[in-house]
């Protein structure tokens, strides 16, 4: 175990830089899956069959699939930047997007439609409606699942790993690499650090499940 | 004479606030309106009834478009029902609109549950729209109650909201679809008594309902609805005391034996 506590400014960095990646695809992939399923549930008929493809595409393809194509494919397209921490968080948000746009969705059809209904009635247009009555309470009942994607994310966060970005799961790769003879307690020390990023969301979402809750 | 003057007065165009011609819908096999014709003038309380399954709330929700029609033409001040879009929530704000399960929106506050149209679609400032909405909440009888979250209120208060909800948009018309099916007896009277307020005032009424009293106590007219078509069209005078039609009769006469 000393090989844990000698590694601990890397494991701490790893932790950061983990954080960094999944929170800043987090966001992108909230905003972005939100903006799916509002065009899935559209009136207008090209933004639901985008949306569509897009989810069914990025959401039954392999994680890893999405990081070659941000990664690798992307720069030959003329797509180039400084860092592939762009490349990560671009393939990460964009497959985590099409999880949040199902789950969003799912979300939407539980709203009794009278909801719907009675704000077009007053006059609402589409976009109010969505944005003022059915996601304010759609998102509520789908923030279990929602924190869920994202513990998912930031377990995902590590395949980043294999593609040049240093975080968590990377550093622990160059540790093992180091200490050849100590990889299980190097893996396990990576496993408790993704522990503490992953535990603490399971708990906000019971306690924001809790706070948020709508009566009927 | 009178009989004759009055016909004509009904043919005055722009004075029919809701109007529709030849309106026909399916649902699937199913013909739920049969070429409904029916003119609402400006002030007039119509009173739609029938068994169910008649035809009575898809005719009272195609007013203002939450059931498209297959074919047909209904207008609303003149105006014909455009397709889904701005212009169709624009005739929809001037439309008041109050259901059976009350509809008010979960998440927000009774208060804000009224100030929302105002504000969002109108334009209105939030101490204007806050102040209207309180003389209105006060005026249904549920100012009290204006902090709270809808899901803490009775059946009935909850649905004397909604009203001030449709009330806060100033409409040139009022529609209620069953507005007190869902309701416990004993709060009935207290959702009527607000309906019967509204309709001394002048607001003008289309009322589907099974409140036979209501319909006594308010209607102008009465409407009989069976099987999608309208079998009876008349005051509720001659409706209760004299049904022309046994659609009608039997129909009576099953409420009265009960």
């Amino acid at each position: 175990m000393d090989v844990i506590i000698e590694n601990l400014p890397l494991y701490w960095e790893g932790l950061l830089r983990t954080l960094f990646l999944s929170v800043v695809s987090g966001i992108i992939a909230l905003v972005l899956g939100t903006f799916l399923a509002a065009a899935r549930v559209s009136p207008v008929a090209a933004l639901r069959g985008f949306s569509t493809v897009y989810v069914e595409v990025l959401r039954n393809t392999p994680l890893t699939i999405a990081f070659f194509f941000a990664a690798i494919v992307l720069p030959r397209l003329g797509v180039t930047f400084e860092q592939f921490e762009v490349a990560a968080i671009i393939a990460l948000s964009a497959y985590t997007s099409a999880f949040i746009a199902e789950a969003v969705r799912s979300g939407v059809n539980s709203v009794p439609v009278g909801q719907a209904e009675a704000a077009r009635s007053i006059g609402m247009k589409f976009g109010q409606v969505l944005s003022l009555i059915i996601l304010p309470q759609a998102l509520r009942t789908v923030i279990p699942p929602m924190i869920n994607i994202l513990i998912a994310l930031v377990k995902n966060s590590s395949v980043a790993g294999a593609f040049f970005v240093l975080e968590l799961f990377g550093y622990g790769r160059q540790m093992a690499n180091a200490n050849g003879d100590q990889v299980m307690a190097v893996l396990l020390g990576v496993a408790f650090f993704y522990l503490l990023l992953t535990v603490p969301l399971g708990i906000l979402a019971s306690t924001v499940e809790r706070k948020v809750a709508i009566a009927r | 004479m009178f009989a004759r003057f009055s016909l004509m007065t009904t043919q005055v165009p722009g004075d029919s606030l809701v109007s529709l011609k030849a309106v026909n819908k399916h649902y699937g096999q199913l013909h739920v309106l049969k070429d409904i014709n029916l003119n609402v003038r400006k002030g007039e309380v119509v009173v739609v009834i029938g068994p169910s399954g008649s035809g009575k709330s898809t005719l009272c929700r195609a007013i203002n478009r939450l059931e498209t029609i297959d074919d047909g033409k209904i207008a609303i001040d003149g105006k014909e029902l455009p397709e889904e879009g701005k212009e169709l929530a624009k005739l929809r704000a001037d439309v008041g609109m109050v259901f059976q399960s009350f509809n008010l929106f979960a998440h927000k506050t009774i208060l804000e549950n009224v100030t929302l149209g105002p504000i969002k679609v109108k334009g209105m400032s939030k101490g204007q729209a806050d102040k209207d909405a309180m003389a209105l909440l006060e005026r249904v009888g549920v100012g009290h109650q204006a902090p709270k979250l809808p899901a803490q209120l009775s059946g009935g208060q909850q649905q004397r909201v909604a009203i001030a909800r449709a009330l806060a948009m100033k409409p040139k018309v009022m529609l209620f679809d069953e507005p007190t099916s869902a309701l416990d007896p004993e709060m009935i009277n207290e959702v009527l008594d607000v309906m019967i307020q509204l309709a001394k005032e002048g607001m003008t009424m289309v009322v589907v309902t099974h409140e036979m009293g209501f319909a006594r106590k308010a209607a102008d007219r009465v409407v009989f609805m069976a099987d999608g078509q309208i079998v009876e069209d008349s005051t509720p005078e001659e409706f209760f005391t004299n049904p022309q039609s046994n659609r009608a009769k039997d129909f009576l006469s099953k409420l009265l034996t009960h």
